[in-house]
């Protein structure tokens, strides 16, 4: 499979352009490392491709073909703040039977452990959250995992953990990996290319965004 | 960047605490989860200390305890001083935001429904306060229109800017930042540290939480490392600059084995659940070096400089 964008553009009504004629694309198998600095996009970039806002200009293929909106999408997203992710008024046995991950070898491969099923997510860290999205997303329909910046809540014992975890599914299942990550040490660590998005987000950031002297973070 | 300080007394002193909450089991059934135990700090002023460790080691309770914002269902023992007086939820409540200012983990805490300019000045509408605001945006290169907008209309970086903003331009002395930086290329990151290392260096002091160990080694002076709700070893900054082997505790080591740019080794298991700590010493059911002797309590031993809870440590 292959999951491409296309002249992609992207803004929040009345709001400056935040991403403009941005093409990308990558195959199944591959593990793209996202970087670019902070306010230029990624995000909205990685929200677009797993189909949660839709694009104002351009589109997103998959294989060629528009992704089907009924069913189970192919491209799974691993948000930054897993707090924000979960359902706050579900226990997180609740969580994973959703998706349909409550099984024995998935809470074991990402240290899941049994007590923190009978939890709410408020009751958890930021870190024992995010084992969870990463266990639910997962599922055998995934072709594409989107990670933005699935580890820097976690310590970096479990983010060796989690990550070495996750490159031995995502080799064995042939998944496509886009990891949006600000940390250089781990992109080279994990990932086969790197993508900057600085360089194919074409929005002119400095007239647009009103900042004069031209500072590279004035985009909003 | 970093200057030699007199010896002079802690502006912050943790000692011996513990923090447990009181949980409901089946029906009726209670319990006392003990998710912080024997836990000392001390942060003196001029000084940044880092807290390093696994997730859910009761990094970011510390610093609720210390603010007094921990649920009704915590219970607090051992004590907690603030320039040698003892903080109790009345002082806590009258100095958070004065004298003590948190920088939040989640940018949840932003409010949802304030502007941001309003947010970082808290309401005060002094002059003084506008100009520290457009100083500290200009430095973490945030636009100034962005003072009008929504908590939900920031990029992820932008909002964590946003809430470094807030504590960093009140005129608390003891800062205590609980991971300020992930969300931020390491630019802004390095740039957030150094605003950090600038107000310690004016003679504040600096608790700085995080997993970005890699850059608070060069930004601290000292770096505690948590485990399972106790510290386990505090050392100066130098030695996790030169390496594992200059480290103390296995833990110590683990971590910094397990860096992208050392290696990329985790250690196999878990960090114990709160309510079945093993015996003794937290680490041993993961620890290579376990012998029967660990299983008795194991007090903080001063080895090389630093401090470290491991019979074994040399």
């Amino acid at each position: 499979m292959r999951l491409e964008a296309r002249n992609l553009g992207f803004c929040y009504a009345g709001g400056p352009w935040i991403l403009k004629d941005v093409n990308f694309s990558m195959e199944e198998g591959e593990r793209v490392g996202l970087v670019g600095p902070s306010g230029y996009g990624k995000s909205t970039l990685v929200k677009l491709l797993a189909g949660y806002l839709e694009p104002c200009e351009g589109e997103i293929l998959l294989d060629g073909k528009p992704m089907e909106k009924k069913g189970v999408c192919p491209v799974q997203l691993i948000c930054q703040h897993p707090e924000k992710a979960i359902n706050p008024r579900w226990k997180m046995k609740k969580v994973l039977e959703e998706s349909g991950m409550y099984r024995e070898e998935v809470l074991e491969a990402l240290g899941i452990e049994e007590e923190w099923l009978e939890r709410y997510p408020r009751e958890l860290s930021g870190g024992e959250l995010q084992r969870f999205c990463v266990a639910r997303s997962l599922f055998g329909g995934t072709h594409f995992l989107l990670a933005d910046e699935m580890s820097t809540m976690l310590d970096v014992i479990t983010q060796a953990q989690i990550w070495n975890l996750m490159l031995r599914e995502v080799e064995k299942r042939k998944i496509g990996l886009l990891a949006v990550t600000h940390n250089m040490a781990l992109a080279d660590c994990v990932c086969t290319r790197t993508i900057n998005l600085a360089q194919v987000n074409h929005i002119k950031c400095a007239e647009e965004s009103g900042c004069k002297n031209g500072c590279e973070y004035g985009t909003v | 960047m970093k200057k030699e300080r007199m010896e002079n007394a802690p502006l912050l002193k943790v000692e011996d605490l513990s923090v447990s909450f009181h949980m409901y089991d089946k029906g009726l059934e209670q319990y006392d989860l003990k998710v912080i135990s024997n836990l000392s700090l001390d942060v003196k002023p001029g000084e940044i200390v880092a807290i390093a460790g696994s997730s859910g080691s009761g990094k970011s309770l510390l610093a609720h305890a210390v603010v007094g914002i921990l649920p009704e269902n915590a219970r607090l023992t051992g004590s907690i001083t603030y320039k040698g007086e003892i903080l109790d939820q009345k002082k806590k409540e009258a100095f958070r935001g004065t004298r003590i200012a948190l920088v939040p983990q989640s940018i949840a805490y932003l409010d949802p429904l304030m502007k941001v300019g309003k947010q970082v000045t808290g309401g005060d509408r002094g002059k003084e306060a506008e100009i520290s605001k457009k100083e500290i945006f200009k430095r973490f290169h945030l636009d100034e229109k962005i003072e009008k907008y929504y908590p939900f209309q920031l990029s992820g970086g932008m909002a964590r800017r946003v809430l470094v903003s807030t504590a960093v331009i009140s005129d608390a002395s003891l800062i205590i930042a609980d991971e300020p930086t992930p969300g931020l290329d390491l630019e802004m990151a390095l740039e957030a540290l150094k605003v950090f290392r600038e107000l310690a260096d004016e003679g504040k002091a600096v608790v700085l939480i995080t997993h970005d160990i890699d850059l608070a080694f060069h930004i601290a002076d000292r770096i505690a490392v948590f485990y399972a709700g106790t510290t386990v070893e505090m050392a100066k900054a130098e030695d996790f600059l030169e390496g594992a082997g200059k480290l103390r505790h296995p833990y110590s080591k683990a971590l910094w084995q397990a860096l992208p740019q050392n290696g990329f080794r985790p250690i196999p298991g878990f960090q114990p659940y709160a309510r079945y700590l093993p015996k003794g010493c937290l680490f041993s059911p993961r620890c290579p070096h376990k012998t029967k002797e660990c299983e008795n309590d194991i007090p903080m031993s001063e080895i090389r400089g630093g401090y470290v809870r491991c019979i074994h440590a040399t």
